[in-house]
């Protein structure tokens, strides 16, 4: 049977080996017929309140296993799945869930603060389920009370498994990926059955990973790198070993022994961490047959040292974007030889630069990047204007080119290297930062005057956020009182490491805020 | 100023943004709370070695270890 669908791959392997562990999670090993009867189960609620073809249902949780089984769930229901950051707060939770008009959230008690918050005046909202405590879950109030409460748990013990097939094609949206914009709003990416299950095969061709892979994330599942480690074990048949964060190192090393994992994907701020370590007490994990890197560029004076650490394996450079989930890679036997590109296009889909004058660029030239692929997005969900700077057409009218709007050349193998990006995003510890997102919730806060945001090279962030404000006269803020208040407001990563309150921000002779003057004072 | 009082204040100034001692409970968990997120421990382990003159083995890098001032205090304990 082909796998046309996102969930294909779990109900195949639940099939072959329903004994074989699929998901690691706080040290509790959940087997691929347990993940396909829960995700029944929670399928079944989702239909018997509402859910239809194409209906979207937010997932707001950190990397767990209600995380994991909403995800085929959704799947199984017919119905679209978008992830949102567990560290996202009420206003942008709410933003989030009234554009993409989700019908059900799927979240964890601990997200309570912000669920009582951010979940009014929600037309589309039907209800809530909630996993955690259950007395807490029971205690839940929220603004609006026709808004329907319940317990996750409670629910994989008493419903019944669906097991009917939903009337739909691989055309049919499987998920919407909200990522920052330069223009503030996040905006959902559009990902069908075809353009996921195509690019997992792609990737998991060019990793050259079997299904004995016992893969590792301390990503966010909110970002699609962390996603797809998720959906390629499931994929492969493989195993995965899902923790929260990298927050406590011993913890990562620990479990890559005990599990002898094969897999550590990571982006340079956790590379930079375990060399930090590294140079401390040397570390190794014979284990590990593939190191892959992307969302930032993985210096070339690090490879060295990650090829001390993980003896065994291949280390693969990509870059990528949310709009097609992968663009490219260097092949790992390159990687001393070709150290700062990033390479070719992935398997079955092809890139090309263009100058100025919209020609193929000579090797060396600089120019915009362009994807051609079947991975590419199917547009941003409701945001036709952003979705035409973004897709252009073929060569006949319903052939897409991705515009990636970054910067790039070829040398003279046809191998790429990013120059950098054309717009301001801010790229710290592998997130996309918007400055706008970031400047606009600085003029909301009561006292600030005006606010420019800036990103600063660093070495552990890549780059840290620079905030320049100017507050009124009468005002008792602080850098502290500021950070302060913006952890409330928005994501952790996102909160400026360094706020310089200001006189006056440099202007130009138009009287426009030039932020190129501010970096130079950096 | 004891042990506690310098962890209370470095976690409060450096995480927390605040000088309210009531926004840190010693029990909290700094990975539960969203007070310490990725990168941060790092910086908390060379506060620590700085300030108390240890070293903090890899092994040592656990929750276990670290995840609260209660955590601290005890790891701290058992290093003299």
């Amino acid at each position: 049977m082909p796998l046309r669908f996102v969930s294909d791959s779990l109900l195949a392997t639940a099939n072959k080996n329903p004994d074989k562990t699929a998901v690691v999670i706080d040290g509790v090993e959940y087997k691929y017929h347990q993940l396909e009867t829960a995700a029944r189960k929670l399928a079944n609620v989702f239909i018997e309140n509402g859910v239809e073809r194409g209906d979207r249902v937010a997932i707001y949780m950190d990397n767990t296993w209600p995380c994991v089984v909403g995800i085929y769930a959704v799947l199984l229901a017919g119905g679209v799945f978008l992830v949102v950051n567990q560290q996202t707060k009420a206003d942008k939770l709410h933003y989030i869930l009234e554009d993409s008009g989700s019908k059900i959230l799927l979240t964890d008690i601990t997200q309570e603060k912000q669920l009582i918050n951010g979940l009014h005046d929600l037309e589309v909202l039907k209800g809530v389920i909630c996993s955690g405590n259950a007395e807490k879950v029971q205690k839940l109030t929220l603004a609006n009370k026709t808004v329907f409460v319940k317990h996750f748990e409670h629910i994989l013990e008493t419903a019944v498994e669906f097991t009917s097939d939903i009337n739909k094609t691989p055309s049919d949206l499987a998920a919407l990926i909200y990522t920052s914009g330069s223009t503030g709003d996040p905006k959902g990416v559009m990902h069908t059955h075809l353009s996921m299950t195509f690019a997992l095969n792609s990737l998991v061709e060019y990793l050259r990973l079997s299904e004995d892979e016992v893969m590792i994330n301390v990503l966010p599942v909110a970002f699609d790198y962390g996603l797809y480690q998720l959906l390629m074990a499931v994929h492969l048949g493989a195993t995965l070993v899902l923790e929260r964060s990298i927050a406590y190192p011993a913890v990562l090393f620990k479990l890559i022994d005990k599990y002898k994992v094969t897999s550590l994907p990571g982006v340079p701020t956790i590379f930079s961490m375990l060399l930090s370590i590294h140079k401390r007490e040397a570390l190794c994990f014979p284990s590990v047959t593939r190191v892959t890197n992307t969302a930032a560029a993985l210096p070339a004076d690090y490879i060295n040292d990650l090829q001390e650490i993980f003896p065994n394996a291949l280390i693969y450079k990509m870059y990528g974007m949310t709009e097609c989930k992968r663009v490219c890679y260097l092949e790992p036997e390159l990687i001393n030889e070709k150290g700062r590109s990033v390479g070719k296009a992935i398997p079955g889909t092809e890139v090309f630069v263009l100058n100025d004058k919209n020609e193929i660029a000579s090797p060396g030239e600089i120019g915009t990047l362009y994807v051609r692929g079947p991975h590419i997005m199917a547009g941003y969900w409701n945001k036709p204007e952003p979705t035409s700077k973004m897709l252009k057409s073929g060569a006949w009218s319903s052939d897409v080119v991705l515009c990636t709007q970054d910067e790039f050349y070829c040398d003279e193998d046809g191998l790429l290297y990013f120059v950098g990006r054309s717009d301001d995003i801010i790229k710290t510890r592998g997130e996309k930062v918007s400055p706008v997102e970031v400047e606009n919730m600085l003029h909301g806060i009561e006292g600030i005057r005006d606010a420019v945001v800036i990103g600063v090279d660093d070495e552990l962030l890549g780059q840290s956020i620079h905030a320049f404000i100017t507050i009124n006269d009468d005002s008792d803020l602080n850098e502290n009182k500021i950070k302060r208040l913006c952890a409330q407001k928005i994501e952790n990563y996102m909160v400026p490491q360094k706020i310089n309150i200001v006189d006056e921000l440099p202007k130009t002779d138009t009287g426009k805020i030039t932020k190129k003057s501010l970096s130079k004072t950096q | 100023m004891s042990e506690e009082q310098k962890i209370r204040k470095y976690i409060l100034e450096n995480f927390l943004f605040t000088e309210d001692e009531n926004e840190l409970n010693n029990s909290d968990s700094f990975l539960e709370n969203g007070i310490i997120d990725s990168t941060g421990i790092l910086e908390v382990i060379s506060f620590l070695e700085e300030s108390f003159n240890i070293k903090v083995d890899d092994d040592d890098m656990v929750p276990e270890n670290l995840d609260s001032v209660d955590n601290i205090l005890a790891y701290l304990k058992s290093k003299q």
